[in-house]
């Protein structure tokens, strides 16, 4: 049983908006959804299968309602930024199984309208809480030990936002559009050692949604027929603090998976949206997939290597997290959305990867350095 | 300035009030199996390693060295370094390096705990050794 070829895309939104002061959470969510079913060419009342995360506030009870919808399956898995990705594989498996045929998949927030509740802690509150884990520490932590470990340097890393700032130069909607150097982002100023500013994705309110169907429905549509090929999720953390390693994602177990789901290797990739809460998480996250060795990470984003049309895995080419887009701190929605852009051939024509049919959308939710979860989705034109 | 901030109070409950007790001790505690062998922190009933209940309080050295560690260096509460200390009895433990100078801290370093104040039980940072 494999949910290869079994589910498509067949619509894709992402809210114009960085910056939503004037709307509810809720019309955010509605109008990614409207926009998702436009492109498709359906409406909601084909919703039969509705796939929120911790974004959605109040859960699925008011969601359902709010959007007018009557769905036969619905799922709220929370997995942080990853979160869509996995609903991605989740609602594949749903239409495998005939559990629903048009699943709908939104996220949307407004962190920079104003900072968004913190996430609800478990068993290690009172052994954790007081020490103030933070996105920005977390992740400086797992880079500080990568750079001890593999002598991975800052200038490595400013090549994966010299990459991402290339990419968003052409994105209208990009909350950051210059093109910056090396020099610019080891100029920027510390935020936790080893991360600068710049080394940090932005903070921005919108949204985006996706519809995922099946081969009949989508084949009745209009658009390119992009379908999940293979899918893996993961979870990692201390557990127990036993052999503690930092300088690796959960990303090494649900990206074999997805692979060998698809029956295709990372080598085979013609386009990447690779998560990128900060730069190590892209760094560790090529390492953890197989695009290069353990280790080697910061030589492989150097010298432009991600830059679409310069070097040898075009990557986000929509300007990613660290420049155009990172609605209510949650990144895994836009990586797929431009990886099927990319699919369809709808990327900025000076982005556009040539005969783009195969691609990946993968990401990591939660704190990197502390707990969290890993998705991989594989996508094919068909 | 570090020594200046309020933590907040550990609540406790069934499973980790005997870590609590022994922290307004000076004592630090971690557990350990003694059907694998293996040491584990934070505290639980059940060895995450191997499922066993066999599990039993012990008294850490409470040295270990930093096995990574970010200095924050904004916060609404001031700048702080937070790491993770590997204990000389195995676990690593999420934790600050306080009472030094931040931009001296370095992996590797040897440390030991220092227990800070709340309204409640004391919280264990480390400071270099």
């Amino acid at each position: 049983m494999s949910i290869k070829g079994k589910a498509y895309i067949a619509g894709i939104y992402e809210h114009p908006t960085r910056h939503a002061p004037d709307k509810s959470v809720w019309q955010l969510h509605a109008e990614v959804a409207k926009g998702a079913l436009e492109d498709a060419g359906l409406t909601n009342k084909d919703v039969d299968g509705l796939f929120i995360a911790g974004d959605a506030n109040g859960g699925l009870w008011p969601m359902t309602d709010y959007l007018g919808l009557k769905p036969r399956h619905v799922d709220s898995t929370e997995t942080g930024g990853c979160s869509y990705i996995i609903a991605l594989g989740h609602a594949a498996q749903a239409i495998a199984l005939g559990k629903c045929s048009v699943a709908l998949i939104t996220l949307a927030g407004k962190p920079r309208t104003s900072p968004p509740a913190p996430r609800a802690q478990g068993a290690e509150a009172d052994f954790e809480t007081a020490f103030g884990a933070t996105t920005h520490n977390a992740y400086g932590m797992a880079a500080m030990r990568h750079m001890h470990d593999y002598g991975t340097t800052s200038e490595q890393l400013a090549w994966i936002k010299v990459a991402a700032s290339h990419h968003a130069q052409y994105n209208p909607h990009a909350m950051l559009k210059d093109v910056v150097t090396v020099e610019d982002v080891l100029n920027s100023p510390m935020i936790s050692d080893p991360l600068r500013r710049m080394d940090c994705c932005v903070v921005t309110d919108g949204g985006g949604a996706l519809i995922v169907t099946t081969e009949e429905i989508a084949k009745s549509l209009k658009k390119p027929l992009v379908r999940l090929i293979g899918h893996g999720e993961a979870m990692k953390g201390p557990r127990g603090g036993k052999d503690l390693d930092l300088t690796y994602s959960a990303g090494v177990w649900s990206g074999p998976r997805a692979f060998e789901e698809a029956g295709v290797t990372p080598q085979d990739m013609k386009y990447a949206s690779i998560y990128d809460s900060f730069t190590i998480t892209v760094l560790m996250q090529l390492e953890d997939l197989g695009f290069c060795k353990k280790g080697e990470g910061g030589k492989f984003v150097s010298d432009g290597n991600l830059i679409s049309g310069v070097g040898k895995l075009p990557f986000n080419t929509d300007g990613g997290g660290l420049c155009s887009n990172h609605p209510i701190n949650r990144g895994g929605m836009t990586k797929i959305l431009e990886a099927v852009r990319q699919l369809r051939g709808e990327a900025h024509p000076k982005l556009q990867v040539p005969n783009c049919d195969l691609a990946i959308a993968h990401g990591t939710g939660g704190l990197l350095g502390v707990r969290h979860a890993a998705s991989t989705a594989i996508l094919e034109r068909v | 300035m570090t020594e200046a901030k309020k933590y907040p109070t550990p609540q406790g409950n069934p499973e980790t009030q005997p870590f609590w007790d022994a922290a307004k001790d000076g004592k630090f505690l971690i557990m350990r199996c003694t059907t694998c062998g293996d040491a584990h922190f934070f505290p639980r009933s059940i060895c995450p390693f191997c499922f066993s209940d066999k599990t039993e309080w012990e008294e850490s050295s409470g040295e270990g060295e930093i096995y990574t560690y970010s200095h924050m260096r904004k916060s609404a509460t001031g700048p702080y370094v937070i790491a993770y200390v590997t204990l000389k009895e195995g676990p690593s433990v999420q934790t600050n390096i306080v009472d030094c100078d931040p931009t001296t801290v370095k992996i590797g370093q040897k440390v030991k705990v220092v227990w800070k104040p709340t309204d409640g039980a004391p919280l264990p940072f480390f400071t270099p050794a």
